[in-house]
């Protein structure tokens, strides 16, 4: 049995800043990984548009774990433990590990920071309609085949959905030599960053045909084709307008899943919105002790929103453990009338400031975001436009609160 | 020209034309879109990531130390496509000093063992 | 050319039964299988169901060989180690369905199969969740859900460490009669066989035409499936079908043996041309969605994590399971459609009899054990210290969603009949089938497969022939953009 005062599970951005956080405050830490290195996603994410926030330059991802892995490593105060996968954790913080080196291990922390990230939808979540040939990835999948292994995936290519890492995975096929055909996306808009799809798709003069989703697949050992049509507004696809468009390769690019399938069995709430945990300012979960930050928390636009999210729950698991988060009462953020969600969805009366995240449920020209507690407006905030693919924030003076908080848009 | 400004989340469509000598962007809603316009339209510039290849087998992530014309790229990536890695580099480490004339450093962003 | 006195045509659950029966004899016996692995066609994609054989007509193969095969299975899957439950079935009627369950009830008094026919309060005992239309519903005790694959792959691995051999990748594409028996000619190699057994499902009656036997026309029905992730387990208890109709038992629910739910399936027929295509459709997966609403409506679709197709090939209405008339020791299995998982060991067991009858073979003393693979999931922490201990490979854990260690995907390409393809990896050990569908672990396996096999990873495939998962290296045939 071994003792620390934060253990974080993942060493993804958010599980390294949590450590650097955590560390600020003087707490022993355990880092476990389940990859053989640090870093996470970052490390096959070898394109640039990193750290523009956070460090104030543009960096690629292995540049921006690097950042965060010198410091980690360097810290003596940081216990690594790599390749190590949590199978199970307990409410009253006992988490065990099984790793090659250090086998079945027992670790007793003082506090919790959730940071697994999140996973990929796949072709089964969304109930493909076809064959089952090779020729089907997930475009995280494909990024790791190319970008850490060295191998393509193939040479004609659709990509069904715009999120970013399948926009990113179109520049990075072509540059391959790869001929992407087309990027279909059944929203009326792209979840991706407007920056991707202009430098991404536009700069290669990739198709992107929005409301357009595949209808099925063919081959049988090797992708031949997909098939595809637009949809109506209820997302049903209109199939006396399908088209074949003959390909080798489908990416899917169709949404990110926190992975928090290890708070199963536990009492944590859980958003049905996020799929993340239910979070305070420190993102405490509702369990005292445990936090929660970065992908597994919720899906972030960009990984300098999470360093900093992580580095306020490492912090903050580390005053828990010495007894120092002393925490008052708490009022409910509620999102509504295009505010999907805010986070966090809980904040402590008292005082400074706290910056609540949401994102919009469409696209918004020229809304104003209103945030009021007990009736009165603590914030009025005026955009020219929001699009669901970025995250929004907006400040909140906490000397304000006087009951729950309401966030919304209006005209 | 016709592009998407990239400034801001507005992503306003932005048209860029040479009048009298003299480029003229319309349908932006600010000044960073006027000046994002002309860049677009006289030196559009990319910074450039992509692999190279061992010699002895792998692949090291690079990039681009600063942004080159964009219609060099297809240039750097034929380049990249043949160009093998023989040693160890560690992030950072220069790899080639402006290839095909590019402007622009190649610059390994993660370590490569080499062999 | 080499000799055998036994040649089994196709590896699904039929042919490793036949083998496996086989190697409890002393003979030299081999399989024959065109596909990358075996339980590759229907003994992949089905059910997993045990029937309880109520539903056959009294008197057919069917109700023979389903009843005696069904009974075999406690023992058999503790013997082979293959994932296992005695869940029992209910078949559920609305009001005004009791003489339709009435009639099944009697079929399976007849058939000797326990059964009983209970009222919504005993339904709701054992399904909480049923739809509030269901009314009765037969019950069958002795029903069960089995891993199909895994079953199909455990009787191939202890029929291998028993003797036999198993050809993958090996397409009989000729069958001759020689004076004293046969000879088989493949897309690699020639064999000579005293006795063949033709147990090459979708393709058995290609198979009987190579040798001039009757080649009846086969009917190919596709289903479709939901397969859903295993937090849905407990939505379903006991295999739930509807009554059944002129297509067949109907779309049912129930829990998996390796603890998920399966909800399916359909029947749509195809053209032979296309039978092995397995193409799921949309229709199919609609016509799934409304036939679980009859049953279970509460069941979460979100939950999905995979949707599949299964063929069922048919002869006729009956199995077809005999010795030829025209061919001497040739052996024939044709139309070994639903209740055919079930069935697969007894007919196992009868075909082999046969042969060795024909061949004049002797039994062995006993056979050699198929030893238990490791799974993390179901050891102890000291069984688990223990492996770590002896290879630290059963720490690294590969598979996220099902906890699948290095150790174990390693056991499973060192497997008696070892596994080359990322599918059978899947098969064996479930790395990939959880809830992210290999998202994260397929590139592992892969390099696994590749470092193991000592090819490059451009090689390793998903299954057969023309499945490579990442064919090119980066940089390769770059044409500027």
């Amino acid at each position: 049995m071994k003792k620390f005062d934060v253990v974080i599970i993942g060493g993804g951005p958010a599980g390294m800043a949590a450590a650097l956080g955590a560390r600020e405050q003087g707490a022993s830490v355990a880092l476990l990984e389940r990859d053989d290195r640090l870093g996470g996603i970052l490390n096959q994410c070898i394109h640039n548009g990193f750290g523009l926030h956070y460090f104030g330059e543009e960096l690629t991802g292995p540049e921006y774990a690097k950042r965060f892995r010198d410091k980690v490593l360097a810290d003596k105060g940081i216990t690594v433990f790599l390749e190590a996968m949590v199978l199970s954790l307990t409410e009253d913080r006992v988490v065990r590990a099984i790793s090659p080196t250090a086998g079945l291990m027992e670790l007793h922390a003082g506090a919790i920071v959730l940071a697994m990230g999140c996973r990929e939808r796949s072709a089964g979540a969304i109930a493909l309609a076809g064959t089952r040939p090779a020729g089907i990835y997930t475009a995280g999948m494909a990024q790791r085949l190319s970008n850490v292994e060295g191998y393509l995936v193939g040479k004609e290519v659709v990509i069904l959905g715009s999120g970013d890492i399948g926009l990113i995975m179109a520049r990075r096929m072509t540059s391959e030599g790869a001929k992407v055909k087309l990027v279909a996306e059944i929203m009326p808009f792209s979840s991706g960053l407007k920056r991707n799809i202009v430098q991404c798709l536009n700069d290669y003069d990739i198709p992107l045909r929005y409301s357009t989703t595949v209808t099925r697949v063919t081959g049988k050992n090797r992708l031949t084709g997909v098939y595809v049509a637009p949809v109506d507004e209820k997302m049903n696809p209109l199939l006396e307008k399908e088209e074949y468009i003959p390909c080798d390769t489908l990416l899917l690019s169709v949404g990110l899943i926190p992975e928090n399938d290890l708070l199963t069995g536990t009492s944590v709430e859980m958003s049905r919105v996020t799929s993340g945990a239910v979070v305070d300012e420190f993102r405490q979960t509702s369990v005292p002790g445990i936090f929660s930050a970065g992908n597994v928390l919720h899906v972030h636009d960009l990984v300098d929103n999470v360093s900093e999210e992580a580095f306020v729950a490492g912090a903050s698991a580390a005053k828990f453990s010495k007894g120092e988060l002393a925490l008052s009462e708490t009022v409910s953020v509620l999102p509504s009338n295009g505010v999907r969600y805010a986070l966090p969805q809980k904040v402590h009366q008292g005082e400074g400031k706290v910056k609540i995240y949401f994102r919009v449920d469409k696209v918004y020209r020229g809304r104003t975001v209103v945030v009021e507690s007990g009736g009165e407006v603590v914030k009025r905030k005026k955009t020219l436009v929001m699009a669901p693919g970025e995250m929004q924030n907006v400040e909140v003076d906490k000397a304000l609160i006087r009951g729950d908080l309401s966030i919304y848009t209006e005209e | 020209m016709n592009t998407t400004c990239i400034m801001c989340p507005m992503g306003c469509s932005l048209t860029v034309e040479e009048k009298d000598g003299a480029v003229i962007v319309t349908g932006n809603g600010c000044p960073r879109g006027e000046k994002y316009g002309k860049a677009e339209f006289t030196h559009p510039e990319r910074v450039v990531t992509t692999l190279l290849k061992g010699t002895y087998g792998g692949v090291v992530s690079v990039k681009t130390d600063r942004p080159i014309p964009k219609d060099k790229i297809g240039d750097l990536l034929s380049w990249a496509a043949s160009f093998r890695l023989d040693h160890a580099v560690k992030t950072g480490d220069v790899i080639a000093e402006s290839p095909v004339a590019c402007g622009a450093n190649v610059v390994a962003t993660s370590d490569f063992k080499g062999r | 050319m080499e000799k055998f006195d036994v040649i089994v045509i196709g590896g699904g659950v039929v042919g490793t039964a036949v083998l496996r029966s086989l190697a409890a004899y002393k003979a030299k016996t081999l399989l024959l299988e065109k596909a990358s692995d075996v339980a590759t066609g229907a003994s992949r994609a089905n059910s997993g169901i045990v029937h309880a054989g109520y539903d056959a007509e009294t008197g057919t193969k069917k109700a023979l060989f389903n009843v005696k095969g069904a009974a075999m299975f406690p023992s058999l899957t503790a013997e082979l180690h293959v994932p296992y439950q005695k869940t029992g079935s209910l078949v559920a009627a609305r009001e005004g369905g009791l003489p339709a369950l009435q009639a099944l009830y009697e079929r399976g008094v007849a058939n000797g199969v326990k059964v009983e026919v209970i009222d919504r309060k005993r339904i709701l005992e054992l399904e909480p969740n049923i739809s509030p239309e269901i009314a009765y519903a037969l019950y069958a005790p002795e029903a069960g859900v089995v891993s199909p694959y895994k079953l199909t792959i455990a009787q191939a691995d202890h029929a291998v460490i028993n003797g036999a051999e198993i050809r993958l990748e090996e397409k009989v594409v000729s069958l001759e009669k020689t004076a004293d028996g046969f000879a088989v000619r493949t897309e690699k190699g020639e064999y000579f066989a005293s006795y063949v057994i033709n147990a090459a499902g979708a393709g058995a009656s290609e198979v009987n035409a190579l040798i001039g036997e009757d080649a009846p026309t086969e009917t190919h029905a596709v289903g479709d499936y939901y397969i859903l992730d295993s937090k849905e387990a407990g939505v379903v208890n006991t295999v739930v079908f509807p009554l059944p109709d002129e297509k067949g038992k109907g779309i049912l629910v129930a829990p998996t043996a390796d603890g998920n739910v399966i909800l399916g399936p359909t029947s749509r027929k195809v053209p032979h041309e296309v039978a092995e295509e397995n193409e799921v459709t949309r229709e199919g997966l609609a016509l799934v969605r409304e036939g679980v609403g009859r049953l279970i409506p509460c069941v979460n679709l979100r939950s999905v994590i995979r949707v599949y197709a299964g063929t069922r090939t048919a002869v006729g209405s009956d199995f077809i399971i005999e010795e030829s008339k025209k061919v001497k020791n040739y052996f024939m299995l044709l139309g070994i459609c639903s209740p055919g998982l079930t069935s697969a060991p007894a007919i196992g067991e009868y075909v082999a009899g046969v042969a060795a009858e024909a061949l004049g073979l002797i039994k062995k003393e006993k056979m050699r054990p198929l030893p238990a693979r490791f799974h993390l999931t179901k050891a102890t922490e000291e069984e688990i210290e223990d492996k770590i201990a002896s290879d630290s490979a059963y720490g690294r854990i590969v598979c996220r969603c099902e906890k699948v260690t290095e150790g174990e995907i390693l056991e499973a390409i060192r497997s008696p009949l070892p596994a080359h393809t990322v599918d059978a990896v899947k098969r064996r050990v479930r790395a990939g089938m959880g809830r992210c569908q290999g998202g994260f672990c397929r590139p592992r396996v892969m390099e696994i497969l590749s470092r193991e096999l000592n090819i490059p990873l451009s090689k390793i495939r998903l299954g057969d022939k023309g499945s490579e998962i990442a064919p090119y290296e980066v940089k390769d045939g770059y044409e500027k953009v």
